[in-house]
C-alpha cells in the first residue's frame, strides 16, 4: 500500500509462461538421434499391435498344408513347423506379448507404487512389513519363483499376468519407497498434515507429482523386463499358450531351423531385441534430460 | 619462503584489476547477462567489500576473480590482471597453479566444502603440499600456528578431528586456515558467515579480520550483510544486476552514499515498529516440556504468553528450541508435559484430536518457501485448497476470494497460472502469506520467514505482516535469530537458549535493558552499520573477559 517503488519492483508481472506443447517442443528438438530412433521403433511396433489383423496377410492360426516352408512370395518369412504364415504370426505375436506386458507393467506399478508410498509416509510397522516382505520376495530368482507359481495355478493369461505383476512390483515399490522419502519430509507435505489433509489426498496430490518422473523413466524399463520375462516364460512353455502367437515360444517351436542355416527363429528374438533396445533408449534419454544435470562444456 | 614474499607484498601496489568483465548464465534455453561490464582493482593488503542483492553478480565477480566460472556459467569480454598476468588468458593448468597457492576461496557453508572422511588438518594443508610450497612436516606446523592465530580452541590437536566433531563456527575457521595455509596475495571470502548465529559470527569475522591484517593479504569480501562488510572492508563496492552502482571508501559509503539505491539499501534495517500494549492473551502455554524419538529433551518447563493481535518474537540461536516450540504449539510434535490454551479453551496436544476448525485457526508460515510450496501446484491451487478445505467454499465465491487475497499480498491475478519455480523468492513468500490468510486464522505462527530472502525484500514481507496484522488483527509468533527483524515487526519478545525462557517482557524493554547475562551477549554479537563496531565489541569483551581464547 504506501509502500513505494521496491514493492511494485517484487510484484512485477512475470515472464510468459511456456505451454505444455511448446515445452514438450523443445524437449523434443533437443533429443538425440537414439532417441527419435526409439521413439521411431515404439511407434511402429504400437501401430502393427493396435492394427494387427488389417496388416496381418492371414488370420493368426490359419494352417497351411506345408510346414517349414522357406521364404517365398507366398509366405514373406516361411512357414512354422504347423504351416501358419510366419509374418503373420510375427505381428499377432506383437499384440499379445506387447499387450500383455504393458498390462502386467500397469498393475505392478499400481500395487508397488500405492505401498512404496504408503510405507514411506507412514514408516512404523506398515514399513517393516511391507519391506521385509518385499525382501523375502526378492530373495528367490524371481523366473525360478515364477516358473513354481505358475505351475501351482496354471499357465493361464491372468494368472501369468498377475504372478509376473507380484514379481515385479517388489522393485516399484523400492523405488517409490526411496524417492517417496524424499518428498515426505518437505514442508509442503508439513503442511498438508497441519492442514488436516487425509492420506489419501496428500500421496495423490502432494507426493505424487513430485515423483512421477522417476517413475515413468522406471515404467520404461520395468516394461523391457517384463516382456523379456513373458518370453522367457513362453520359450520355456510356461508363458502364453498355443495357439495364441507370441514371439517367446515361437523361438522355441522353430528353434530346430537354426541348425539347418536358416535364420527365420531369429525373427522373434530380434523384434524383441529391437523392442528392447528401442525403450531403453527413449528411457535413457528421458532420464537424462529430467535428472537436472548439465554438460560442462 | 615467507621473508621473501612478504617483503614483495608492501601494500599499496597494484594486485588485481577487472576490466569490463562480463559474465554469461545459461538458461531457458538462452544466454543471460549475469555480470555486465565491472571494472575494479584492488592493491596487495587491500579488502573490498562486494555487496548487493541476490542476483546481483557478487558471487559470480568473486569467482571471475580467480579466473573461474561455474558450470553453466562463461566469462564473455574483460580481463582479469592478476599480478600483471591476465588470468582468462592463460591455459587451464598455469592457472590451477594460482588457485590454492596465490588465490585461495573460502566458501559460505564450510560443512559441504570439506570432505567427511578425511580429518582437518590433512585438508587444511592439502594444496600446500601438492602445490610443493611445503613439506607435509613444515604444513601441519604452519596449520596448527594458523589454528592458533585464528583462534580455534586446542590448536594443537583440534586438526586430527573429522568435520563432523567441530561446530560450525570452528569448521568456518578451519576452512580459513586451509586457504591461509599457502599465505596467499588473495583470498575470496564469499558469505563466510551467512549461515552461522550472531555469537559465533563475531568470533569468525574477528579471526579472519586478524589473518587477513597479519599476512597483509588481499581480500575480497562478498556478502548481502552491509553490518559485516562495514566491519571487514577497507572499499565497499555497491553491485545490482550485475553493474556496479556505486564504489567507495567503507566510511564514505555509509555516511555519504550518492546513489538513491544504495540508500534504499542503507534504509532497510531502520524499520521499527512502536510497540502496542497487548488487552488480553490469545496463547498460554504452560510449563511446557517436549523431547524427539531418541529422548534427548529439548524444551524443559517453557511458559510463553501471545497477546491478541499482537506479535510475540521467539530470539535464540539454532538449537535454542525455537523451532520445536513452533511444532508443539502446532500439535505435530506433541509436548510430553505441561499445557497449552488457545482462547481460553484448553488445546488438545496432539494433532490428530484437533478439530479440523482449531486446525484453521492457527497457521504457519516456514523459512524456506521453497519446501514449502509444492513445485507441481499452481500458485491458484495453493491457495484455493484451504478455501476449499476449511470453508467449503466453490465457483465464484472461491474465485473472489483468491482475488481478493491476491490483492492483500499486493500481488495480481496473472501469479494465479505459475508454478512455484516460476517465482521470485519474495513472491513465493507471498504466495505462503496468502495460503495461510486463506484459513481465516486468529494465530499464524512465522518461522525465519524473511531470512532466507535479501533485505530489500525483508523489509516489504514485515511491512505486509505488519499492515495484515493491523487490518485483520491476527496475531503472530515470529521466530527469528535477527535483531533487526525483532525491532522491525515485535510488540514482545522471548529470548530462549537452550530450550530455555531466558527472559519474556516487552520490545523495548528486553533490547534497551536486558536482564539476563544471555540476552545481552545476543543483542551485543549483532553488528552495527559502524565500522568501529567490531573493534569496540572486541576491546570492551577483552576488558570483561568475556571472549576467552577457546571462543
Amino acid at each position: 500500500m504506501t509502500s513505494a517503488e521496491p514493492v511494485i519492483q517484487t510484484t512485477r508481472a512475470p515472464r510468459v509462461r511456456r505451454t505444455r506443447r511448446s515445452r514438450i517442443r523443445i524437449a523434443l528438438k533437443k533429443a538425440p538421434l537414439s532417441a527419435w530412433f526409439g521413439m521411431g521403433v515404439i511407434l511402429c511396433y504400437a501401430v502393427v499391435a493396435l492394427f494387427a489383423p488389417l496388416i496381418a496377410p492371414y488370420r493368426e492360426t490359419q494352417v497351411f498344408s506345408e510346414a517349414f516352408a522357406p521364404w517365398s512370395h507366398e509366405f514373406a518369412f516361411g512357414t512354422d513347423q504347423l504351416g501358419r504364415d510366419m509374418l503373420t504370426r510375427l505381428i499377432y505375436g506383437a499384440r499379445n506379448t506387447i499387450g500383455i506386458a504393458f498390462i502386467t507393467t500397469i498393475l505392478s506399478f499400481a500395487a508397488g507404487v500405492t505401498l512404496g508410498l504408503l510405507a514411506a509416509m507412514y514408516r512404523g510397522w506398515l514399513d517393516q512389513l511391507l519391506s521385509r516382505a518385499v525382501d523375502v520376495l526378492m530373495s528367490i530368482p524371481s523366473l525360478i519363483f515364477a516358473l513354481m507359481l505358475l505351475s501351482i495355478f496354471g499357465s493361464s493369461i491372468t494368472s501369468l499376468i498377475l504372478v509376473i505383476a507380484l514379481l515385479d512390483s517388489t522393485r516399484v515399490f523400492r523405488l517409490a519407497r526411496a524417492v517417496g522419502l524424499n518428498v515426505v519430509v518437505m514442508e509442503y507435505v508439513e503442511v498438508a498434515q497441519l492442514r488436516g489433509e487425509g492420506p489419501a489426498w496428500i500421496l495423490r496430490k502432494e507426493i505424487l507429482p513430485n515423483i512421477l518422473l522417476p517413475l515413468i523413466a522406471e515404467f520404461g524399463l520395468r516394461f523391457c523386463f517384463v516382456f523379456l520375462t513373458i518370453a522367457a516364460l513362453s520359450f520355456l512353455g510356461v508363458g502364453i499358450q498355443p495357439p495364441s502367437a507370441d514371439w517367446g515360444s515361437m523361438v522355441r517351436e522353430n528353434a530346430t531351423l537354426i541348425t539347418y542355416g536358416d535364420v527365420t527363429p531369429l525373427l522373434p528374438a530380434g523384434a524383441i531385441a529391437l523392442l528392447t533396445v528401442a525403450v531403453n533408449f527413449v528411457v535413457d534419454w528421458f532420464l537424462h534430460s529430467t535428472s537436472g544435470l548439465r554438460d560442462e562444456n | 619462503m615467507k621473508t621473501s614474499s612478504v617483503i614483495a607484498r608492501e601494500r599499496g601496489t597494484d594486485l588485481l584489476t577487472v576490466r569490463d568483465l562480463h559474465v554469461e548464465g545459461f538458461s531457458d534455453e538462452r544466454w543471460h547477462p549475469i555480470v555486465r561490464g565491472v571494472d575494479f582493482s584492488l592493491k596487495r593488503g587491500e579488502v573490498l567489500g562486494l555487496i548487493g542483492e541476490s542476483g546481483a553478480g557478487k558471487s559470480t565477480i568473486g569467482l571471475a576473480a580467480m579466473g573461474y566460472a561455474k558450470p553453466g556459467c562463461r566469462i564473455t569480454r574483460g580481463s582479469v590482471l592478476f599480478d600483471g598476468v591476465d588470468l582468462l588468458s592463460m591455459s587451464e593448468a598455469r592457472r590451477r597453479r594460482l588457485r590454492g597457492s596465490r588465490i585461495a576461496y573460502v566458501a559460505q557453508s564450510a560443512a559441504a566444502w570439506f570432505n567427511p572422511a578425511h580429518r582437518l588438518l590433512d585438508q587444511t594443508v592439502e594444496t600446500a603440499v601438492a602445490h610443493g610450497i611445503a613439506s607435509r612436516g613444515e604444513a601441519n606446523r604452519d596449520a596448527v600456528e594458523l589454528y592458533k592465530r585464528l583462534q580455534l580452541p586446542q590448536p594443537e590437536t583440534i586438526g586430527f578431528r573429522y568435520p563432523h566433531q567441530v561446530s560450525g563456527g570452528q569448521l568456518q575457521r578451519a576452512m580459513t586456515a586451509m586457504a591461509m595455509a599457502c599465505r596467499p596475495d588473495l583470498i575470496v571470502f564469499d558469505e563466510p558467515t551467512t549461515a552461522l548465529d550472531v555469537t559465533t559470527q563475531v568470533e569468525v569475522l574477528a579471526s579472519i579480520r586478524r589473518v587477513v591484517e597479519d599476512f597483509n593479504t588481499a581480500a575480497i569480501y562478498v556478502t548481502h550483510d552491509l553490518a559485516v562488510v562495514a566491519q571487514m572492508a577497507d572499499r565497499i563496492m555497491v553491485l545490482r544486476h550485475g553493474q556496479t552502482v556505486e564504489e567507495a571508501g567503507t566510511r564514505q559509503m555509509l555516511t555519504a552514499p550518492a546513489q538513491e539505491y544504495t540508500r534504499t539499501l542503507w534504509a532497510v534495517r531502520k524499520l521499527a515498529k512502536p510497540e502496542i500494549e497487548a488487552r488480553d492473551h490469545i496463547l498460554t502455554i504452560d510449563n511446557v516440556t517436549a523431547a524427539y524419538a531418541g529422548g534427548v529433551k529439548v524444551l524443559s518447563d517453557v511458559s510463553i504468553r501471545v497477546p491478541r493481535g499482537r506479535t510475540v518474537a521467539l530470539v535464540g540461536e539454532s538449537g535454542s528450541g525455537k523451532s520445536t516450540l513452533a511444532r508443539v504449539v502446532t500439535g505435530l510434535l506433541p509436548a510430553m508435559s505441561g499445557s497449552i490454551s488457545f482462547d481460553a479453551q484448553p488445546l488438545p496436544l496432539s494433532l490428530k484430536q484437533r478439530s479440523k476448525d482449531l486446525l484453521r485457526r492457527i497457521q504457519m508460515i516456514y523459512q524456506s518457501p521453497d519446501s514449502a510450496l509444492n513445485p507441481r501446484q499452481t500458485v491458484e491451487e495453493v491457495i484455493a485448497r484451504p478455501l476449499e478445505f476449511y470453508l467449503g467454499l466453490k465457483g465464484e465465491q472461491r474465485d473472489r476470494r483468491i482475488g481478493e487475497l491476491m490483492h492483500m499480498i499486493e500481488m495480481d491475478e496473472s501469479f494465479l497460472d505459475r508454478l512455484p519455480g516460476e517465482l521470485s523468492g519474495g513472491q513465493k513468500q507471498r504466495i505462503c502469506i496468502a495460503r495461510a490468510l486463506a484459513a481465516n486464522p486468529e494465530l499464524i505462527i512465522c518461522d525465519e520467514v524473511t531470512s532466507a530472502l535479501d533485505q530489500i525484500v525483508q523489509e516489504e514481507i514485515l511491512k505486509l505482516l505488519i499492515r495484515l496484522q493491523r487490518e485483520l488483527g491476527v496475531s503472530y509468533i515470529f521466530i527469528t535469530h535477527d535483531i533487526a527483524t525483532v525491532r522491525a515487526i515485535a510488540d514482545e519478545v522471548v529470548v530462549m537458549h537452550q530450550g530455555k525462557v531466558v527472559e519474556q517482557g516487552p520490545k523495548t524493554e528486553i533490547l534497551t535493558s536486558p536482564h539476563a547475562a544471555y540476552t545481552e551477549l545476543l543483542l551485543s554479537s549483532v553488528p552495527a552499520m559502524d565500522p568501529d563496531w567490531l573493534t569496540g565489541l572486541l576491546a570492551k569483551r577483552k576488558r570483561q573477559g568475556t571472549l576467552d581464547a577457546a571462543g
